[in-house]
């Protein structure tokens, strides 16, 4: 079994020079097998701190999440939520850097919904794993990342990966 | 620098040079087998990305066999997971397989299960393999439950891995588009 050349590239990166409510990934192109979004900084006001993720524009009701949390050191559950009109997947604190990771798996098919699978870290109390579906045949072509809780403060990074497979 | 991609199952590693594309399989027609043979020793772990789902007409459980070994019950396996109404856990020692969800293709054939999965040190002839799982799958609410889980296996033999099949419990097939890529990070 014979590898490939490498096959981790980083596809575009931003670093926010001041407060910004929406970072968009656009032109994304369909050679990659999966892509990574890798969020790592903070927000302001407070409250939810969740990002809402919204793919090609699509603000219809397509997005589904199933959650797997742990709460201040004590409390764990699952929840979900159904019928959205963005993809709440990944979180951003507004007091510490939070880092998120997201793979949007076989995301240039055109066959199947896309599936998404994260891991959250916004520190310092929470921690989650989320399932998303977006529930398009549509290739990704750009993903738009906001928070429900308010602008992405000066110098959060967002950056997009890409994994090619044989 | 960390890799990002795969913070989530807890590599580190480098970008670029490092992280290899071995072999992919995607499905054209429903599978009861999927094997990646003659693994070269000559990365330092393993990840297997992928979607997948099952034939029948509910979700269910892959079986993932290292070298073609499935007596001596050497697989063990724990996992902490939510269903999207409350967590859970379960532990599985002494099995003949490493085990891993499949979400079910009844609920629609266009809903997969992703999953990432990590096999560490694979190669080391002093170690036991650990091998480490992120994985879920959503339906919109729909009839089959849908599950995000983290989970761990243990592969009680220190041969290096030179081969892995995937099968599923139930005895049925894996649908079709599912797709396995497997990579070598160095």
């Amino acid at each position: 079994m014979m590898a490939s050349a490498a096959t981790y590239t980083p596809i575009a990166t931003n670093t926010i020079g001041t407060s910004t409510a929406t970072v968009t990934f656009s032109s994304i192109p369909g050679t990659y097998t999966d892509l990574i979004l890798v969020t790592s900084g903070t927000v302001a006001g407070t409250g939810e701190n969740g990002n809402s993720i919204i793919l090609n524009g699509d603000t219809g009701s397509n997005y589904s999440v199933t959650n797997l949390y742990g709460v201040n050191g004590s409390t764990t559950g699952s929840n979900r939520q159904s019928s959205q009109t963005f993809m709440q997947i990944g979180r951003t604190s507004t007091s510490s850097q939070s880092i998120s990771t997201v793979h949007f798996m076989n995301y240039s098919n055109t066959t199947t919904y896309k599936t998404a699978i994260a891991r959250a870290n916004d520190l310092p109390y929470f921690v989650m794993a989320t399932a998303g579906l977006w529930r398009s045949t549509s290739a990704i072509t750009s993903i738009a990342i906001s928070n429900l809780n308010g602008n992405f403060n000066t110098g959060a990074t967002f950056t997009l990966y890409g994994v090619l497979a044989a | 620098m960390i890799l990002p991609g795969i913070l989530a199952s807890g590599i580190s590693g480098h970008l670029g040079g490092n992280y290899y594309s071995i072999a992919t399989q995607t499905l054209g027609s429903a599978t009861s087998t999927i094997t990646f043979s003659s693994i070269p020793s000559t990365y330092t772990h393993l990840q297997l990305r992928g979607i997948w789902q099952n034939t029948t007409s509910g979700n269910g459980y892959a079986a993932m066999t290292f070298n073609g070994v499935t007596t001596g019950n050497l697989y063990s396996g724990h996992v902490l997971g939510g269903n999207g109404s409350s967590a859970f856990a379960n532990t599985a020692d002494g099995q003949s397989a490493n085990l891993f969800f499949v979400g079910s293709s009844a609920q629609t054939s266009s809903m997969m299960t992703a999953g990432i999965i990590d096999i560490l040190d694979y190669a080391n002839t002093n170690k036991n393999k650990t091998v480490k799982i992120l994985y879920g799958y959503d339906t919109n609410g729909g009839t089959y439950t849908q599950e995000i889980g983290l989970a761990s296996g243990l592969f009680m033999s220190t041969n290096a891995i030179s081969s892995l099949t995937l099968s599923l419990t139930q005895g049925t097939n894996f649908a079709q588009y599912s797709s396995f890529a497997l990579y070598g990070v160095k």
